[in-house]
């Protein structure tokens, strides 16, 4: 028998394997699989049709965020356009289910593309900007997709959006929030998976390598602009992919959602989460899919008892100002997010009581 | 030929008012190099400051807005103590996302307090003010502005060519670390130059609330729009942002008016982007030269 791998009590790391070994220790892959186990066995048949909801909400937001994690978090250039290529991804996934009649499972692929491709045209001018310039560039792309989005009438039917067909895997149609979780939940396992993965190759090292250094990682023979681009492609195809699951998931889209709030709320994410950690995109979008719903709870019984009796409130202005707050306490207090909460947390666990 | 006067006439206030909103902008760059996105919120901020001096305290309009720019003041002092100050040296993206934060959640409280409706003021200019010439027709509006703003910009040359605290906020700009070790409370030019921006944000929100009305959207799309007049103009240029306001409000009137109403918001979008790609340090802004 294999033997079991602990912490052990220093770096005794001798090859480079181990230092890109995913899980350190044999306890770390166990509750993985307890993890899958919980969430595919248990969870979905535990658990109410709201709060499958809210799960599957989570389930689209991670993936999305995932792909604006590698953009932001491991690449170093900040894009404020993600919620648009999100929107691409869900137009494209609904144009090519209603006018091609392309089977469900070749859309979300197919959408994940046409995304990558349009949010590599926007990031093009990486090229010759770097910094707060290239952030400008991707808030004009931003507003220009939302333009066309709109605006683009033969195409996205403007203002009255598309509806989708139900979608159909091998002749079995999906429409309960449960067959929705399942589709959402495999697909955020491979695509972290995939991106967990594509850290460790030598694109992950290149796109690292940039952020850290770009001008070191130049001399090192890095040819900066290809790999910037294809984190803005790779960023983008996991935002259509999510973009696309949404849309069907939503029965119909129109292009009300995708602006800049949104990007603004992916941001949130991958701070509040942690820059630079796949696991904190998802605690990021945990964190703001479920602040979204605490609020919109809070709104209603505060309806309900009468504190507000305005009839023009409602939701839009307290998220606006939570997102604000919980944006700015983060950076100010625990700029790394909740992975890094989390890792002391857990390392706490383990010296006590002995912290050294 | 009369409708292209026109368009011209409204071009260039209406960019005005861009280089106006823009120039608190270009001062918080310049100093302290942070690209503040919340700054169509304090444009907003200023605005509803005012509203709330004239219409609930009922203060006489000339005591309402020095009051509203004496908080736009304390203001941008605060915020530049309590967030930004601790940022001091911190990544770009912190720094970045921070305003970004500012600006939700400014915006959430003034949608909190007064809604996210249409308000104006109740009208105060004296219509002396507005020019009939022909058939060429500018309200009061515009000619206060136009005067308001040249009289800052005037206010603001004097100010860093001749005063102390002027000329320590343009050797930080130049080089930080160079005023730092000549004695210059770098801190303190921080705080000042959040506090001026505020100042004239402020003062621009109240001219922008006195012509479109006031309304919390609008006015941080105006926010957003600083950027391509900043970009177009450079973004350490005070002049440049006054001129690259016009330049786009006359492409904003000219595509509104010739092309299509609904192309007009985008245009000055895709213009951005392409002097991004071309000459992405504006008309007169100052290349970074990177050395290694």
């Amino acid at each position: 028998m294999k033997k079991l791998n602990f912490h052990p009590c220093g770096n005794y790391k001798e090859r480079y394997e181990q230092e890109i070994t995913i899980f350190e220790t044999d306890f770390g892959r166990l509750w993985s699989w307890i993890g899958i186990f919980f969430l595919f066995v248990i969870l979905p048949f535990i658990s109410s049709p709201y709060f499958l909801h809210v799960l599957n909400m989570v389930g689209i937001a991670s993936i999305a965020a995932i792909g604006l994690n590698i953009l932001i978090g491991y690449t170093g250039q900040i894009s404020l356009g993600h919620g648009a290529f999100i929107g691409v991804g869900a137009y494209a996934a609904a144009i090519l289910a209603t006018s091609v009649n392309m089977p469900f499972l070749l859309t979300l692929p197919m959408a994940g593309l046409i995304s990558a491709m349009v949010g590599m045209i926007f990031g093009i001018p990486s090229g010759r900007l770097k910094g707060l310039y290239l952030t400008i560039a991707t808030l004009a792309g931003q507003i220009i997709i939302e333009y066309v989005l709109v605006h683009w009438e033969s195409l996205t039917k403007g203002t009255m959006g598309i509806t989708l067909p139900r979608p159909s895997i091998l002749g079995m149609e999906l429409e309960s929030d449960r067959s929705f979780f399942f589709l959402i939940f495999c697909c955020l396992i491979v695509m972290i998976w995939l991106a967990v993965n594509l850290m460790r190759t030598k694109y992950g090292r290149a796109f690292i390598a940039i952020r850290d250094n770009d001008r070191a990682a130049e001399g090192m023979g890095i040819p900066l602009f290809r790999y910037k681009l294809l984190s803005f492609g790779i960023s983008s195809f996991y935002a259509g992919f999510a973009g696309a699951i949404w849309a069907y998931y939503m029965v119909s889209i129109t292009s009300e959602p995708f602006t800049l709030g949104l990007s603004v709320e992916y941001i949130a994410m991958v701070i509040i989460g942690g820059l630079g950690s796949v696991s904190g995109s998802i605690y990021g979008a945990v964190f703001i899919t479920f602040l979204n719903e605490i609020l919109r709870w809070l709104t209603g019984i505060m309806m309900n008892i009468g504190v507000i009796t305005e009839s023009g409130l409602n939701v839009a202005p307290l998220r606006e100002f939570f997102f604000g707050t919980s944006i700015v306490l983060f950076i100010l207090f625990e700029p790394r997010g909740l992975a890094e909460v989390w890792r002391i947390i857990r390392s706490n666990f383990r010296l006590w009581p002995f912290a050294y | 030929m009369n409708f292209f006067l026109q368009l011209l006439i409204n071009g260039i206030s209406i960019g005005f008012l861009y280089g106006l909103s823009a120039m608190g902008f270009v001062m918080i760059f310049k100093s302290s190099s942070v690209l503040n996105f919340a700054h169509g919120e304090l444009l907003a901020l200023g605005a509803f400051f005012f509203l709330a001096m004239v219409t609930w305290v009922k203060l006489p309009i000339a005591a309402a807005f020095i009051v509203t720019l004496a908080c736009c003041f304390i203001l941008g002092f605060i915020i530049e103590r309590f967030f930004l100050r601790p940022l001091i040296g911190e990544p770009l993206i912190y720094v970045i996302m921070l305003t970004v934060g500012l600006a939700s959640m400014f915006k959430g409280l003034m949608l909190l307090v007064w809604g996210g409706n249409l308000q104006t003021y109740p009208a105060f200019l004296p219509e002396v003010l507005g020019i009939q010439w022909d058939v060429i027709n500018i309200p009061p509006v515009y000619t206060a502005a136009l005067i308001i703003g040249i009289m800052f910009l005037i206010l603001f040359g004097l100010f860093f060519k001749y005063s102390s605290q002027g000329i320590f906020m343009r050797s930080v700009a130049d080089n930080q670390r160079a005023a730092l070790s000549l004695g210059v409370h770098v801190q303190k030019v921080f705080a000042l130059s959040w506090a001026i921006a505020a100042l004239v944000a402020g003062m621009s929100g109240i001219v922008l609330g006195i012509i479109n009305g006031i309304n919390v959207h609008d006015l941080s799309a105006i926010g957003l729009k600083v950027f391509p007049v900043v970009i177009l103009g450079g973004l350490d240029s005070i002049g440049g942002a006054i001129i690259g306001g016009i330049i786009i409000g006359l492409l904003e009137t000219f595509t509104g008016g010739y092309i299509s109403p609904s192309l007009s918001d985008v245009v000055p979008y895709i213009v951005l982007v392409f002097i991004l790609m071309v000459k992405p340090y504006g008309l007169f802004g100052l290349a970074e030269i990177e050395r290694v």
